[in-house]
C-alpha cells in the first residue's frame, strides 16, 4: 500500500539550481536582467526574493512592501529582514489611501471581496514599479495554492514568470531553510496578511502538512480518491481538496476563446513564449 | 579504423531560429576537429529547438545537397562526421523529427523518430509524422545506429540496431529535466543513463548520447551527456546544465573482444521472437 506519507522532500541544492537559472535565462530572453517582487514578510515571497538577488544580483532585484493599514507590523519588519538579508533594493509604497478611497464607495463589501482587493492593488502597484525599475514581475505562488486556488486572479496570482509554482508549500520551506531564509520568517505561521488575524490554514481549514501530503499522492502520484482513504486520509477531507482542485481550474488557465475560425489564439495557435530567443 | 574520437556536443539552441543554431554547430564542430574529433554528435533537433509547437512548418528542411543549411553541415563535414538534428519535411510535406549522419560531404544516413510521445509534458505526436524504419548503417569508423530520445525508452528500436550489426548506439535527446522527489538528482536524468548503461551492456556495443542544455519557458533541458563501453563502462560523462564539448575514444576492438566471450548475440533468437511475436499479433495481443 502507498504511504500515507510520502516523503516531499527535494533535492534543494538543485532545485536552487534550476529555479535561479530559470529566472536568469527566462527573465533575459524578453530583454530584461531584472525582477521586481512583493515582499510580504512571509515565506513564499521571502524565497523568491533570494532565488532572484541568486539569479540576476542583488542590484538587479526590486522589493516592494506594499502594506495597508491594517498590515501587521511585524510583518513589515519581517519584509526589511528578508530586504537586508538578501541586499536587493526596495520601495515602500503603502496602498491604504488607495484601498480606502475604492473601499468607500463599496461599504457593503465583505472580507473576500475587501482581501481581493487589496491583493489586485498590490499588483497595479507591482507592474507599474516594473515599468519604472525596468524589470518584470517575479510570482510568489507555491504548488499547494495554484491547486487549490487559494490565489486572487489577477491579484497575487499576476505575474512575469513563477519559480515556486512547482514547490508544495512544504517544500518552500525545505528550500527556503536550505537557501538561508531567516528562522523568525521560517517560524511564523503561514499568512496572505488580508485582514487582521488570518491564517492560511485557518482559513483552509487544514494544515499545508497534511494538504502537501494529499495533493501529493493525488497529483503527483495519481492515486484515486479511495486509495487516499485506504492511505489513511479521511473521506470528507479528500472530497473537499479534490473539489477545490476542480472548482479552480478557471484560476489555472487564460480565459476561453470562443473558436469561430480555423485558427484560434490557444487551441491550434500554438507557440512556446520563448520563440524566437 | 577500429579507433576513433567521439565529441557530445551538448548545446544550447534559439527557438527557431536555424541560422544561429547553425553558426554554433559550424563552431562546434570546428572546435571539435581542432580537438582531435573525428566524429561530433548533436542533441535531438539541435538545429531548431525542442517546443517548436507552430513553428515547425516554418524550420523544416529538405534534406537535400540543394538545402543551404544542409550544404554548409556537409562541407564541415569534410573535417569529421556529423550527426545533427533538424525538423524534416518529405516530397509530400510530411514533417518528422530527424537525425542525419553526414561524412565526407554526403548524407550517409537519416534516422526519422520512430516513438513520438504525447504523454504527460510532450507533443511529438501532435506536430509530427512517425519514422516507419529503424536500420543501421556503415560508417567510415563502424556500424552505427541512431535513435532519438523516446526510441530509445523503448528496447525494440535498440534491439532490432544490435541484429543489424550496429556496434555504436548514438541517442541524440532533448530531454527536460523531471522528478526530483526522493533521491538526490533528476528522475529522468538516472533513467536515461541507467538505460544506456543496461543498452552497452545488453547488447556489446557502445552507446554515446547527447542531450541538449538550457530552458524553454518552464522545462529544463539537463545535458549530461554520456559515452559508455560494451561492458557498461562510463569512459566520458559531461556536466548538467552546462554546455559542454565533451571527447571520449572509442576502441570498436573492445565490442569484437567481448563479443567473442560473451557472445550474446550469435546466441541471440530473432526468429525465436518473430514467432512469438507473430502469435501475440495474432492474438490481437499487440
Amino acid at each position: 500500500m502507498t504511504q500515507a506519507s510520502p516523503s516531499l522532500d527535494i533535492d534543494a541544492e538543485l532545485a536552487r539550481r534550476i529555479l535561479t537559472d530559470f529566472l536568469r535565462t527566462e527573465i533575459g530572453r524578453t530583454g530584461f536582467s531584472r525582477g521586481v517582487i512583493a515582499v510580504s514578510g512571509g515565506l513564499d515571497s521571502a524565497l523568491a526574493c533570494f532565488l532572484a538577488a541568486e539569479a540576476l544580483g542583488k542590484e538587479q532585484v526590486l522589493a516592494l512592501r506594499l502594506p495597508y493599514r491594517t498590515s501587521t507590523p511585524d510583518s513589515l519588519e519581517d519584509a526589511e529582514t528578508v530586504i537586508r538579508a538578501t541586499g536587493v533594493r526596495s520601495v515602500t509604497l503603502p496602498i491604504t489611501d488607495a484601498a480606502d478611497a475604492l473601499l468607500r464607495e463599496v461599504p457593503e463589501s465583505d472580507l473576500i471581496r475587501r482581501g481581493n482587493i487589496l491583493a489586485r492593488l498590490r499588483m497595479i502597484v507591482a507592474y507599474d514599479q516594473s515599468a519604472d525599475f525596468g524589470g518584470l514581475v517575479i510570482g510568489t505562488g507555491n504548488k499547494t495554492e495554484v491547486l487549490l486556488g487559494y490565489t486572487t486572479l489577477f491579484g497575487d496570482s499576476a505575474s512575469a514568470l513563477n519559480p515556486l509554482g512547482d514547490l508544495y508549500k512544504t517544500q518552500v520551506r525545505q528550500l527556503a531553510r536550505h537557501i538561508g531564509v531567516p528562522e523568525t520568517i521560517l517560524a511564523k505561521a503561514p499568512s496572505a496578511g488580508l485582514w487582521p488575524g488570518q491564517t492560511d490554514e485557518g482559513e483552509l481549514g487544514f494544515t499545508y502538512a497534511e494538504v502537501d501530503r494529499l495533493l501529493f499522492l493525488l497529483v503527483d502520484e495519481r492515486l484515486t480518491p479511495d486509495e487516499c482513504v485506504a492511505a489513511g486520509f479521511e473521506r470528507s477531507f479528500v472530497d473537499r481538496v479534490l473539489e477545490r482542485i476542480r472548482r479552480n481550474q478557471y484560476k489555472r488557465m487564460q480565459p476561453p476563446i470562443a473558436k469561430l475560425s480555423n485558427r484560434t489564439v490557444g487551441y491550434d495557435f500554438l507557440y512556446s513564449r520563448d520563440w524566437g530567443t | 579504423m577500429s579507433t576513433f574520437v567521439a565529441a557530445l556536443a551538448q548545446i544550447n539552441t534559439k527557438l527557431g531560429d536555424v541560422p544561429a543554431n547553425l553558426d554554433k554547430h559550424l563552431a562546434l564542430a570546428a572546435e571539435a576537429r581542432t580537438r582531435g574529433a573525428d566524429l561530433i554528435v548533436f542533441p535531438e533537433l539541435s538545429l531548431t529547438g525542442y517546443m517548436l509547437q507552430d513553428l515547425a512548418p516554418s524550420v523544416a528542411l529538405r534534406p537535400t545537397p540543394q538545402d543551404d543549411t544542409l550544404r554548409r553541415l556537409l562541407e564541415a563535414s569534410r573535417a569529421l562526421d556529423l550527426v545533427v538534428g533538424f525538423v524534416e519535411r518529405d516530397e509530400a510535406h510530411r514533417l518528422y523529427i530527424s537525425s542525419a549522419y553526414l561524412s565526407r560531404g554526403d548524407i550517409v544516413h537519416i534516422h526519422r523518430k520512430l516513438y513520438l510521445p504525447t504523454y504527460g509534458l510532450f507533443q511529438d505526436g501532435r506536430f509530427f509524422g512517425v519514422g516507419t524504419t529503424a536500420r543501421a548503417f556503415p560508417t567510415r569508423f563502424g556500424r552505427m545506429g541512431l535513435l532519438i530520445c523516446e526510441d530509445f525508452w523503448h528496447v525494440s528500436p535498440p534491439y532490432v540496431l544490435w541484429l543489424d550489426g550496429a556496434e555504436i548506439l548514438l541517442c541524440a535527446s532533448a530531454s527536460p529535466g523531471r522528478g526530483m522527489q526522493g533521491e538526490a538528482g533528476l528522475e529522468s536524468a538516472r533513467w536515461v543513463e541507467s538505460v544506456g548503461q543496461a543498452y552497452a551492456r545488453l547488447f556489446s556495443v557502445f552507446v554515446a548520447q547527447t542531450n541538449r542544455v538550457g530552458l524553454e519557458d518552464g522545462l529544463t533541458f539537463w545535458g549530461g551527456a554520456s559515452l559508455h563501453a560494451p561492458d557498461g563502462r562510463c569512459l566520458a560523462q559531461a556536466p548538467y546544465f552546462e554546455e559542454a564539448l565533451t571527447l571520449a575514444e572509442i576502441d570498436l576492438s573492445e565490442v569484437s573482444r567481448l563479443r567473442t566471450r560473451l557472445p550474446l548475440l550469435r546466441d541471440e533468437r530473432p526468429d525465436l521472437i518473430l514467432r512469438e511475436l507473430d502469435r501475440l499479433r495474432q492474438a490481437g495481443g499487440s
